[in-house]
């Protein structure tokens, strides 16, 4: 089986070690996935903001990318739901031989938790994570993949991790891509109701499939000094040691850097 | 009747949705009064649906149902003409909201009386009907509850089915209070808050005007294209008054209201109550075909109404917004809905399907449109519960997609030159992974310089615009690694050391 | 007259719109009816039909022979304190002399205002619906106009154990569309304010159901 990681282009800019979670894990497995250098992003701001015509030539170069392997691992559950159910749209629109292209890739694609629990049917991991963990279905994986309790059945599966209930799970954060910017405080609102959510949850870690969901409730998380750390599924799954107790939300392996950007520290920070 | 004719506010002049959202953001009560309101709505709907085992199958015949119906619009409309025809109702058309209202004041000025009771409609909210009828010096007295507390609030409607879903039972005992004296029977002397108490008030204040009124307006839920009956499906027996008592009754019905037989009512009238109130059934639910002799009102004036659905109806992706049956589902488990509440959408159709719908009826296929109507299609985290919730399977995200693209790509929508630009160089950058892999370079430069000074986290200042500043307003953001994956990937090999 | 010529222009503009809108020709898909039609054989309707309706808030007393039924009636009426009842011209409910209520009969037909000041009212049905806990009114010979349901504060409806049917669907095929219906479920109710359901606002604010069989 050929396998090839599709890391998305947020993924690749921003949390690097998600991917090389993802490799980790497989490698585990026992199975090796190729990175194919020539993949960029799947067009989805583009697509869902209203630019459709910009994401024909994105849409294209995945096929391209990602003619020819047996399954494409995707750490992160709207891309993947982008790929699937949106690409076609968007090769339509472009006509020629794209939309044959699509409908060859698009179904060879999945969602991590889709690929261990489907594909490799696997739960157990062999990961190792002592800490409470609470997980936040993301909206296109609940929604448009259907991933069902998958992510669960993992998480429960790791050694030392407590897997605890997030009130109100299947509610939206708030992220919504380019919309976390053109309703900037309607999705802060709706944010800060989900680290509300995580707090009542009593939850150490807030887990979930998506780093773009994820860093907008990290963000708010940091920015409110609340003392949780998000972090991939990948990145839990990697994980054979237990987490450093420093109060950032950074995901990442060991190491990995625990810079924020943003506004003046609060008065906690600086204790 | 002595009370000066009032004229309604209207939604004309709302700012762009995400200035509205913000402003009412800002109103804690009205945001617990939602939340409380959607999350009781919600549970009571998932518990009723649940009941059902076959409600996934009844979702699509409805949504078939309800397709085959647009498919064969035109001729179904002429026969429900000739139905109504044939059973003694008189059948009107109307091009657009002015010239349904000249039909409505034509028939009340025909009666010779100067008010008219309504049943709870959104037809008649979305062509301004009151209004029409105050100019032409006629009050129009809303009977359902939640429209009676809008009315009397000198306010607007903020929910499809529960318009007044923004007040609390202490807002509405005020506003009772001080207005039900200036247009009929007060309030109570020491009238209490509880919910039964307020209702009491509305039922004592609302008797005199059922028992005078000559002439009642009411929307339809359904309208059967065989055999010409129409239904109204409610809860307070407001919608029995004015569809029974009145001498004259005056229905405006939305074109897409149709449904082909009389057995099609076998699937909406399961579908909508639970969607709607999360009841197995709604209290009353009246159906009327014509006329009947001796029973109800003796003149029956069915209005149809275009008002831009064949603009909806024109475009293939939008038109699935035409099955829509008001039920609000959609609104109940949106969760932009939840926190901004329905004004801000600037619309007697708010919520997700508002998002749809309103640029659609006004014009957005066609010509280009304001910037509040082009901000709505982009009033959504496209989190897709509404999809979930639509009992006719109305895919509104993608919609919502669709019509964004006519707002971008169509140029229906004032430009912002800024995003244009973001997206193409992000476009023009992601075309080659090589630039991708330039720029991930850089900004890790930059991110290395900073982590190797003293401090963990980069200060922006304070004011930051665009779509940057929106970010940091509430958020922090994590600063960009050192190393992309790409280049980590190949400069390890894939990771051999892992 | 002016209104007519103007109705004819627009609704031929109206239906050229809509035709040119379908220009694309859709096809939708055939409606599948696969939705189920009936209740499960086995589940007793009439049980279901008390149940749900008095989850309604509704008063439903189940009587199996004419003792019970007088002794019933009687106490739902004395219980809601109603004298004075009106009924349908066609009502054939003669146990209904019986009760010790004063009965007015709606003919010749009563106005506005003398139902008005009748506090109850009394009608048979048309079929009932177990699965919603729904009465239909038909404005048959026992149901009468359909104001005679509307202003009295209470109503006493009877219903047959033979006109419950199962479900939504039943109900429909059974009914004619060319008589005005009214589909009762519970006495009059709102959810208006915060979404809290409050009994009575402008229909009868008490319905008691005698179920009989």
């Amino acid at each position: 089986m050929r396998l090839a990681l599709f890391i998305t282009c947020f993924n690749d800019t921003l949390f690097p070690e998600t991917g090389a979670s993802v490799v980790r894990v497989l490698r585990r497995l026992g199975h090796e996935v190729e990175f194919p250098y020539d993949q960029v992003c799947c067009g989805q701001m583009h697509f869902n903001s209203g630019y459709r015509r910009d994401a024909v030539p994105l849409v294209r170069s995945f096929v391209e990318a990602f003619e020819g392997y047996d399954a494409v691992i995707v750490p992160s559950g709207s891309c993947t739901a982008m790929v699937r159910e949106h690409s076609a749209t968007v090769a339509r629109t472009a006509g020629g031989t794209l939309p044959e292209g699509v409908a060859r890739v698009a179904p060879k694609v999945y969602e991590l938790s889709e690929f261990l629990v489907d594909v490799l049917g696997v739960t157990d991991v062999g990961a190792y994570f002592p800490h409470s963990v609470a997980y936040h279905p993301t909206c296109h994986s609940l929604r448009m993949l259907r991933v069902g309790d998958r992510p669960t059945r993992l998480l429960r599966a790791v050694r030392g991790l407590t897997l605890v209930d997030l009130p109100r799970a299947e509610e939206c954060c708030g992220f919504g891509g380019t919309f976390a910017v053109k309703n900037a405080p309607t999705s802060a609102a709706m944010g800060d109701d989900k680290v509300s959510a995580v707090l009542e949850s009593g939850a150490q870690v807030l887990c979930a499939g998506d780093n773009s969901c994820l860093t907008h409730i990290g963000g708010l998380v940091s920015r409110q000094h609340a003392g949780v750390r998000v972090l991939h599924l990948a990145d839990i799954l990697a994980r054979t040691d237990a987490l450093p107790d420093v109060p950032v939300y950074r995901p990442g392996l060991p190491g990995a850097s625990d810079l924020v950007v943003g506004h003046a520290p609060g008065p906690e920070a600086t204790r | 009747m002595t009370a000066a004719v009032r004229r309604e506010p209207t939604f004309v002049g709302m700012p762009p949705f995400p200035e509205a959202a913000e402003a009412e953001l800002a109103n804690p009560v009205q945001r617990a009064n939602l939340r409380a309101a959607t999350h009781t709505i919600r549970a009571k709907r998932d518990a009723v649906v649940a009941e059902l085992p076959d409600w996934e199958l009844l979702r699509r015949a409805g949504e078939a149902i309800k397709d085959d119906v647009l498919a064969r619009l035109p001729g179904l409309l002429e026969h429900l003409e000739a139905a109504v025809r044939a059973a003694g109702g008189v059948v009107h058309w109307a091009r657009d909201a002015a010239e349904a209202n000249a039909i409505v004041v034509d028939i009340v000025r025909a009666e010779g009386v100067d008010e008219v009771v309504k049943v709870k409609s959104m037809a008649t909210e979305e062509i301004e009907l009151n209004n029409a009828l105050a100019e032409a010096g006629i009050h129009a007295w809303e009977t359902d509850l939640a429209q009676l507390i809008v009315q009397l609030g000198d306010d607007l409607p903020s929910h499809i089915v529960v318009p007044a879903i923004h007040r609390n039972r202490a807002q509405i005992r005020e506003i009772f209070v001080r207005e039900m004296g200036r247009v009929g029977r007060p309030a109570p002397e020491r009238l209490s808050d509880e919910p039964a108490a307020l209702a009491a008030a509305a039922r004592l204040h609302l008797r005199e005007k059922f028992l005078r009124a000559k002439v009642a307006v009411s929307g339809a839920n359904f309208a059967i294209a065989d055999t010409g009956t129409v239904c109204v499906v409610e809860s307070e027996g407001n919608g029995r008054m004015c569809l029974t008592l009145p001498e004259t009754l005056i229905t405006v019905l939305g074109v897409e209201k149709l449904l082909p037989t009389w057995g099609d009512l076998e699937v909406f009238l399961q579908l909508l109550p639970r969607s709607a109130t999360g009841e197995r059934m709604n209290p009353y639910t009246s159906m009327w075909t014509g006329i009947t002799p001796g029973d109800g009102p003796r003149e029956f004036h069915l209005i149809l109404l275009d008002n831009g659905r064949s603009d909806v109806l024109s475009d293939p992706v939008g038109r699935q917004a035409l099955r829509c049956i008001r039920c609000a589902a959609c609104l109940n488990v949106c969760p932009v809905y939840e926190r901004t509440g329905g004004h801000a959408y600037g619309s007697v159709y708010p919520g997700p399907i508002g998002a749809i719908l309103t640029p659609q009826l006004r014009g957005i296929a066609r010509h280009p449109v304001d910037a509040q109507t082009a901000s709505l299609p982009f009033a959504s985290s496209l989190c897709g519960a509404c999809f979930d919730a639509c009992p006719v399977r109305i895919d509104i995200p993608e919609v919502l997609v669709h019509l964004r693209a006519q707002v971008v790509d169509g140029g229906r929508g004032p430009h912002d030159r800024a995003e244009d630009a973001g997206m193409k160089t992000l476009r023009w950058m992601f075309e080659k992974p090589w630039r991708i892999g330039f720029a991930q370079h850089v900004a890790g430069v930059g991110a290395h310089f900073v982590r190797h000074g003293v401090i963990g986290r980069v200060p922006l200042p304070k004011r930051v615009s665009g779509p940057v500043g929106a970010w940091f307003a509430d958020r922090d953001a994590p600063a960009p690694p050192a190393e992309s994956f790409r280049s980590w990937y190949k400069r390890t090999e894939g990771g051999r050391e892992l | 007259m002016e209104r007519h010529e103007a109705d004819r222009e627009a609704r031929t503009v109206v239906l050229d719109r809509l035709r040119a809108a379908l220009d694309d020709r859709p096809k939708p898909p055939p409606v599948r009816r696969t939705y189920r039609r009936e209740r499960p054989a086995g589940l007793d309707p009439v049980a279901r039909f008390a149940a749900r309706l008095a989850d309604y808030d509704a008063t439903v007393l189940r009587v199996h022979d004419t003792r019970d039924l007088l002794l019933g009636a009687s106490d739902l009426l004395r219980r809601a304190g109603v004298t004075r009842l009106v009924v349908p011209r066609g009502n054939k409910m003669a146990w209904l002399n019986r009760l010790g209520a004063e009965l007015v009969v709606d003919a010749p037909e009563l106005s506005r205002d003398e139902i008005g000041a009748i506090d109850a009212v009394a009608t048979g049905c048309a079929l009932a619906v177990a699965e919603t806990g729904t009465i239909v009114l038909d404005t048959g010979p026992d149901q009468g106009r359909r104001v005679l349901t509307l202003l009295p504060d209470y109503h006493l409806c009877v219903v047959r154990a033979d006109q419950v049917v199962g479900t939504v669907p039943e109900a429909v095929a059974r009914l004619d569309p060319r008589r005005p219906q009214t589909w009762i479920s519970g006495p009059s109710a709102t959810s208006d304010i915060e979404l809290e359901r409050v009994m009575g606002v402008h229909g009868p604010r008490t319905l008691h159901v005698l179920l009989i069989g």
